[in-house]
């Protein structure tokens, strides 16, 4: 064990020396170590340290006046209020007053809690800020008068406490051994292979259970409607504004217009999160454009005359996206910037998102009316690891 | 009668004749009808001219001698008043520089000078007419209405009480706060810039009248307190937690973590 602990290092402590005060506290020479006793003994100046680059203390050997820094021991020197009882005195007042703010801030909590009445929004206003000021002041000035009471006036001595081996000893380890023997033997665990190979097997089933009970979260669920990614659209299925609910006919959308949509079956469903459910990935932006600013699109053909359908649910993480500027034809989803362009297949340009925005194929009724050709080709909705 | 006959005979005599039936008949119009209407149209025409001349002086650089368009700004033939009048009338154009959007300054041109300018567009081509007091009368506008239309098909880019809000690449969706009625109707009317278009078709005047009700009843509603920062979302209330929050407690870290002296 060295004499020294800032080379020796805490972990060369022995566990009976628990609580050992390293950081030789003002100028006791070095090796020395003090004992519990010594913390509250008055201040001794420091000695000068005698070779400070020697000891590789400090990088330059002919620094005036060195710093007495031992790494691992923190050394420095006393503080102003441990030479000066004015300024012990001045931080035990402001350590004080700081708890007294606390107390008055606590009234003053009461004070706004009791008297302010509620009775316009005004007063709401008020009642709210001072309740948030008057508590977060109760709180902080017990906190700030704490660390403001430690840093000036509580002993400024360091002290390492090393921890105990982890390893557990020789006994306790052939004791477990032991033990386990002793249960495996009284068990008949390797005797009895008939109960070991029973039990082996109803283990292995076990987890059948959860996925079981999981199957039902599937998305493709044979049967039946209600899929995650299977929407209300289907050939012939008219296309109704939102909110409106009115049919929409192509000469409605001018050259830059942008209407959300949304299946007209989504009516026969009852109210509530049947409906609710459906519009949640069966919501779709009609938008218009030149047809000669069309790039590309995801089938020959789905537009009609310009008019061009895109699933609204963004693939990143399905949230709705309509923030759709006619100049560039990009559609942004507010969530994580994923940027689509719509005159070019949907393609993201921007963010997050892996896959473009499943387009609708649309075409008209013989009333004129605007309806989908078809369902979605593209799976609708977020990415995960199935539609990547 | 006989001295008459050669003359009625005359072969003028039948374009004398329909002359004089024209200049009466036309005069007698143009007695009853005419003045206010021939007023109107001089005036109309009055207003184009000058229209014309304020645009060849301030707007021809960009959009071209005749409007056609250039490199550096879109055609106006087919725009309409009402474009002319959201964009000159807000500022917006003419355009000080260069940018990804036109922002809204202080308007270059008189209302007059704006009428004008937009009457000469408007002669160029068929277009969205500026909207009239009555379209813009909001006393049975329907709030609730408005305030799902709103939500639907404004919310997305300019936040759900108006307050605007980021776009890609520096654009930006305006705040709607204090925005005049008439503009929000063109500015729907007309789709400007990044903004797509709602027609009457897509949405009727009623419902615009519904939507520009909601806004400007909730810049009515009394602010609840508390720091809005923009109420522009999660941008800039991140911006505030990164920097002032995770400040505040980095710098309570130092104070607690320093050596005192």
């Amino acid at each position: 064990m060295s004499d020294r602990p800032a080379e020796g290092g805490a972990h060369a402590l022995q566990p009976e020396e628990h609580g050992q005060r390293l950081g030789q506290p003002h100028g006791q020479p070095q090796g020395q170590r003090a004992t519990q006793g010594d913390q509250h003994e008055a201040y001794e100046p420091p000695e000068t340290v005698t070779d400070p680059a020697q000891q590789g203390l400090i990088d330059d050997p002919h620094e005036e006046a060195p710093r007495r820094i031992v790494e691992g021991e923190h050394s420095h020197g006393p503080r102003q209020t441990d030479v000066d009882p004015r300024a012990a005195k001045r931080a035990e007042r402001q350590v004080a007053a700081l708890f007294a703010v606390s107390a008055l801030a606590t009234v003053g909590f009461v004070l706004a809690y009791v008297f302010i009445d509620l009775d316009s929004l005004d007063s709401l206003v008020w009642s709210n800020r001072l309740l948030g000021v008057m508590l977060a002041l109760s709180l902080f000035c017990i906190g700030a008068g704490a660390i403001h009471w430690a840093k000036k006036l509580m002993a400024d001595d360091e002290y390492v406490q090393s921890r105990h081996e982890l390893r557990s000893t020789p006994e306790e380890r052939e004791d477990f051994v032991d033990s386990f023997r002793r249960g495996t033997d009284d068990s008949g665990f390797t005797r009895r292979s008939l109960i070991r190979r029973s039990l082996i097997g109803a283990m292995a089933l076990l987890p059948i259970n959860a996925v079981i009970l999981l199957w039902d979260l599937a998305e493709e669920k044979p049967g039946g409607p209600g899929g995650l990614r299977e929407t209300l659209w289907a050939p012939g299925v008219p296309i109704v504004a939102a909110v409106t609910h009115a049919q929409v006919r192509p000469e409605d959308l001018a050259i830059g217009a942008l209407v959300n949509a949304e299946p007209e079956n989504l009516e026969e469903l009852p109210e509530g999160p049947p409906r609710l459910n459906a519009l949640a990935n069966s919501a779709i932006i009609l938008v218009r454009m030149e047809p000669a600013e069309i790039r590309t699109q995801q089938g020959a053909g789905w537009d009609y005359q310009g008019i061009l359908a895109f699933s609204k649910i963004c693939t990143h993480v399905g949230c709705p996206t309509s923030l759709y500027e006619q100049e560039t034809h990009h559609l942004l989803c507010p969530c994580h910037q994923s940027t689509y362009d719509l005159a070019d297949s949907a393609r993201v340009v921007f963010g997050p998102a892996a896959r473009s925005l499943p387009q609708l194929a649309i075409t008209v009724d013989e009333g004129g009316y605007l309806v989908a050709r078809q369902g979605f080709q593209a799976l609708v909705g977020p990415s995960t690891w199935e539609v990547p | 009668m006989r001295p008459l006959r050669p003359r009625r005979r005359h072969p003028l005599a039948a374009l004398a004749v329909l002359l004089v039936g024209l200049v009466v008949t036309g005069g007698a119009y143009a007695a009853i009808s005419a003045p206010q209407g021939a007023q109107a149209v001089s005036a109309q025409s009055f207003a184009v001219d000058l229209g014309r001349k304020l645009y060849l002086q301030g707007c021809s650089t960009c959009h071209g001698l005749s409007a056609e368009g250039t490199t550096d700004g879109p055609t106006l033939i087919g725009v309409g008043a009402a474009a002319v009048d959201f964009q000159v009338s807000t500022g917006r154009m003419p355009l000080q520089s260069g940018g990804v959007q036109a922002p809204r300054k202080p308007r270059a041109y008189d209302e007059t000078q704006v009428d004008q300018l937009a009457a000469y567009v408007a002669s160029l081509g068929p277009g969205p007419a500026i909207p009239s007091a009555e379209q813009l009368d909001l006393s049975d506008a329907n709030l609730q209405e408005g305030g799902e239309l709103f939500r639907t098909n404004c919310a997305s880019c300019h936040n759900f009480v108006g307050q605007g809000g980021a776009l890609t690449r520096g654009k930006y969706a305006p705040d709607l706060a204090g925005v005049s009625s008439r503009t929000m109707y063109e500015a729907m009317l007309t789709g400007p810039q990044s903004m797509p278009v709602f027609s009457d078709t897509s949405l009727t005047p009623e419902q615009k009248r519904a939507i520009i009700a909601f806004v400007q009843n909730v810049q009515e509603e009394p602010n609840p307190g508390g720091f809005g920062l923009g109420r522009v979302g999660p941008v800039s209330e991140g911006l505030v937690t990164w920097t002032v929050g995770l400040g505040l407690i980095i710098a309570a870290a130092v104070w607690i973590a320093v050596k005192p002296s």
